[in-house]
């Protein structure tokens, strides 16, 4: 079990959904989030080119933050999802400052807070609440041992990358393009 | 200085009611998220009930999930409905904000005079309020004829004071959505094709080959079943053409962008035409059959040539010509998409007359990846005694012009209700629901000298937006999580219903529109209109007349029937009559000739920027609907503030750099009320800025969006209206920049 996502920039709008719906979802407070959008335009107007694409947690196979936590809070689930136990979680934020993706956030509680590919949503069979809510229909989620999954079909047929690839993370969000 | 009769109040009394504080929403004791302590603090466990979305005129609906202890959670898309497939945008999953807004209306008020002589708000009972409106209204019909009385509605409210208003014996009911953003297209597509699109379009996007958008920035104004549909077609391999200054969200997905000079459009239409015909790209058999004037078209069209419009639009000849071919080559399934606010340059008529006929050239009207053909339920009314038929009303302020427009003019109501020589109809008493016409309406001062002229205004608003500072009486409606409406009933592939119920008691002291509706109406004398003892027993009464019921709608919120009548596209070769004068598509218009128009689009070069001054352009945010979503917690967090788009060289000239603060100053010297930041990028056009509209909020009890950036509204007081259907082209406006600005004693 490897749960992954890929997220197509071509049919990504910007729209910030995947934002809000994940805020409602995971009671993330106002003012914070778990995933973002980024808008990249290159070139010189009228030659130009625009990637748009949502952000988050990258769910990485060799995590910088899971090494750093000094309690263990930051830990693999099942499937290589990323989580942090808020109880476990003394705040020290050493994980936040090793996120090459700045994925992660302090909550006002005092814990540090992420995407966690809404894990208790996936238990049910449920999709992510930003891949289930995006307008786009731009991202997909499964597993990629899963050869039939959609995210292992779709990342067959499209050129991919993942973010900031030399940092040797080995992130599992990809990014179609 | 002598104050106005209707000083701007801030809505000051509004301390007193007290606020909430915290709130469920923001409750933070999230579960920690490893196996052993995962929790659902999810999905499918927590009571749902039925909605549909009034945070856009999309009117999705979907359900809204409710924690245990009954607080709204979250808000999702029903997955029956055709409108989003289950999907919500940003601004209907951020809806919760509007429930949650602690700047939200709490108690009736009403304008008094305190002590010392200054205007003020005072909270009332809703008898105290409903007492004073009816003595007005009725003051005003005795002195001049109920046709002086007015409605202004965006959103689901307005049924039933519209209804109050036709029982009273007024027809002026007017919706800003019509004069100030699609009424063109509409007046254009029915002198065309006898039909107009209404909403939502019938574009059949998912199976086209070949899209086309002309100044819509599909993604950026999202209207949910649209922008699904074309990342389908995107996924399908469709083409995409966009013409816009502007590289929108959407350009940079497109295969063509045509970055054309502002205001050139129809010159762009027009040689598209001729490329068409001239290359026999059009669809002959469907033209020979269906299409009148097509010779007449064919002769006009022909000095339009690639190179003429090249020195017009900057759109290079071939560019023109690759895409009048891409066009050719996917037709039928073709959409020129008319667009949605198309009110820019006063001939939007003409123009979208232009996508009309190009469309039709195509054979794209009726066909599958064209435009289908959209049924509709039909759902009986709550029987009523008949309404009165006024004598008078809006239309005879107008001395007989605008007799095409459809529907009511609410910049016409508006003007009719300043005084004049000419006005048969001067209208003295407004009830404003769910639009804020300060920033609706263009020419913020002509709209403020009418409201002046008033002797009665009320505003029904879940928000203190400005125009409830300009209010006798401010009636506090509860937000659409909170009540019971009418059904939705929307055009579609197939007809369809749905049913919106509270998910929770109103807060504060608001209360729905039927309900304020209801009361006035026994205030008035005129209760039998609302015979219904409770919105339930309507409800139930009407559902069960097309073999439904409430209790069956709660359960499944959206019901989807089969088609009654036609096919959803046109068979090869069917006999069609279309509701023209000829009972043909008009490529030349019968109707718009008889009213003295040009039957056939013409291009009128508009005015251009003074030196230093640039194309005002605005436009639309993914997370924010007007102005009137500026407050809402959610998608403030979004984005709080616009920006104004400045291409790098126009930044050089001024020495602009990102994110600094700058006011905008139009061409009749009107200035920002507040600053706004620049944006530099090479997205915009070099004579051109750009900056989304609804922000730049003046009242401060908007806690979240007072003085944040700058309101696009406000610099538009040059006013382009189109003869043919009095529509507000609001496009025609320039603005430069200013660094500091003197203040109001200064000055």
């Amino acid at each position: 079990m490897r749960y992954a996502m890929a997220i197509d920039t071509k049919k990504c709008v910007g729209c910030s959904d995947c934002v809000v719906a994940c805020q409602t979802e995971n009671n993330v407070p106002i003012g914070y989030c778990r995933d973002w959008i980024v808008e990249i335009t290159d070139g010189t107007y009228p030659q130009l080119e625009t990637e748009i694409r949502s952000e988050r947690c990258n769910h990485c196979e060799n995590s910088p933050c899971v090494r750093c936590c000094p309690t263990g809070a930051s830990h693999y689930e099942a499937g290589g999802i990323v989580t942090v136990t808020h109880d476990e979680c003394i705040g020290c934020g050493a994980c936040i400052t090793s996120c090459p993706y700045d994925a992660r956030y302090s909550h006002p509680d005092g814990y540090v807070d992420k995407c966690t590919f809404c894990m208790h949503r996936v238990q049910k069979g449920q999709q992510p609440a930003c891949v289930a809510v995006c307008p786009t229909k731009c991202m997909y989620f499964g597993d990629l041992d899963d050869p039939n999954s959609e995210v292992s079909q779709i990342m067959k047929k499209r050129k991919h990358k993942t973010l900031i690839p030399e940092a040797g993370t080995k992130p599992h969000v990809y990014y179609l393009i | 200085m002598s104050k106005t009769r209707r000083d701007f109040i801030k809505i000051s009394s509004l301390s007193a009611a007290g606020i909430v504080v915290g709130g469920k929403y923001l409750h933070s004791a999230i579960p920690g998220f490893s196996n052993n302590q995962l929790k659902d603090i999810g999905t499918l466990d927590l009571k749902r009930t039925s909605t549909y979305c009034e945070v856009c005129f999309w009117k999705c609906a979907g359900w809204v999930h409710k924690n245990e202890d009954g607080s709204i959670k979250k808000i999702v898309g029903n997955d029956d409905d055709t409108n989003c497939n289950g999907r919500f945008c940003p601004r209907g999953t951020g809806g919760v904000g509007m429930y949650y807004d602690e700047d939200r209306l709490k108690n009736p008020l009403k304008r008094v005079v305190d002590a010392d002589g200054k205007q003020t708000y005072k909270e009332v009972s809703w008898d105290e309020a409903f007492d004073f409106i009816a003595e007005k209204m009725q003051q005003v019909k005795k002195e001049h004829g109920a046709e002086c009385t007015a409605l202004f509605t965006h959103g689901s409210g307005g049924k039933y004071f519209g209804d109050l208003l036709k029982a009273f014996g007024s027809t002026n009911i007017a919706a800003p959505s019509y004069a100030q953003c699609r009424g063109p297209r509409e007046v254009a597509f029915l002198a065309t094709f006898g039909e107009g699109l209404n909403s939502p379009e019938p574009t059949d996007i998912r199976d086209t080959r070949c899209l086309v958008l002309i100044g819509s920035h599909l993604g950026e104004n999202m209207h949910n079943g649209q922008v699904q549909e074309m990342s389908d077609a995107i996924d399908k391999g469709a083409s995409i053409i966009t013409v816009d200054p502007r590289f929108s969200t959407v350009a940079g997905k497109s295969k063509f962008w045509l970055p054309i000079k502002p205001a050139t459009d129809i010159a762009l239409l027009l040689t598209w035409t001729r490329e068409i015909i001239n290359n026999d790209w059009y669809d002959k058999k469907y033209i020979e059959q269906y299409a009148y004037g097509f010779e007449e078209l064919k002769a006009y069209v022909q000095p339009f040539t690639p190179e003429w419009a090249y020195g017009i639009t900057t759109i290079k000849p071939d560019q023109i010509r690759e895409t009048a071919r891409e066009m050719a080559n996917a037709a039928p399934s073709v959409i020129i998409h008319p667009g949605r606010h198309v009110t820019w340059y006063g001939d939007d008529t003409q123009r979208l007359r232009a996508v009309a006929i190009l469309n039709a050239l195509l054979g794209s009207w009726g066909r599958r990846g064209g435009f289908y053909v959209p049924e509709k339920m039909s759902i009986p009314n709550y029987p009523h005694p008949e309404f009165p038929k006024p004598t008078r009303n809006w239309r005879d302020a107008m001395g007989g012009k605008y007799k095409l427009a459809d529907l009511a003019l609410a910049s016409g109501v508006c003007d009719a209700t300043i005084p004049s020589i000419n006005i048969d109809c001067n209208i003295k008493a407004w009830i404003v629901n769910g639009t804020n016409l300060i920033m609706t309406l263009p020419d913020q001062r002509k709209t403020i000298e009418a409201m002046n002229n008033l002797e009665l205004l009320v505003v029904v608003d879940t928000m203190p937006m400005e125009i409830t500072g300009y209010a006798d009486i401010v009636l506090p409606e509860c937000t659409y999580l909170e009540r019971y409406d009418s059904l939705r009933v929307v055009q579609g592939r197939v007809p369809n219903m749905a049913l919106r119920v509270p998910a929770a008691e109103p807060k504060y002291n608001s209360k729905p529109a039927y309900w304020m509706a209801k009361e006035l109406s026994k205030k008035l004398g005129l209760e039998e209109y609302f015979a219904w003892n409770s919105i339930e027993e309507m409800l139930d009464w009407q559902l069960k007349k097309v073999d439904s019921s409430l209790e069956e709608m709660k359960r499944i919120g959206v019901k989807n029937l089969p088609r009654e009548y036609d096919d959803i596209y046109f068979k090869d070769g069917e006999d069609i009559e279309f509701f023209t004068n000829t009972g043909k598509i008009e490529l030349y218009s019968t109707a718009l000739e008889e009213e003295g128009f040009d039957p056939m689009p013409r291009y009128t070069p508009h005015m251009e920027p003074p030196p230093g001054y640039y194309h005002l352009n605005y436009g639309r945010a993914p997370m924010h609907t007007f102005s009137r979503t500026a407050n809402n917690p959610n998608l403030t967090d979004l984005m709080d503030e616009n920006k104004v788009w400045v291409n790098p060289k126009v930044a050089k000239e001024w020495d602009l750099t990102n994110g600094q603060e700058v006011y905008l100053e139009n061409q009749d010297g009107v200035i920002s009320d507040f600053t706004i930041k620049v944006r530099v990028t090479e997205r915009i056009r070099f004579d051109s800025v750009y900056m989304v509209h609804g922000f730049g909020h003046a009242n401060k009890k908007l806690s979240r969006a007072h003085g944040k950036g700058a309101s696009d509204s406000q610099l538009i007081t040059r006013v382009l209206t189109d003869p043919v259907m009095g529509g507000t082209g609001m496009r025609g406006n320039f603005v430069t920049f200013r660094f500091e600005k003197e203040s109001e004693e200064e000055l």
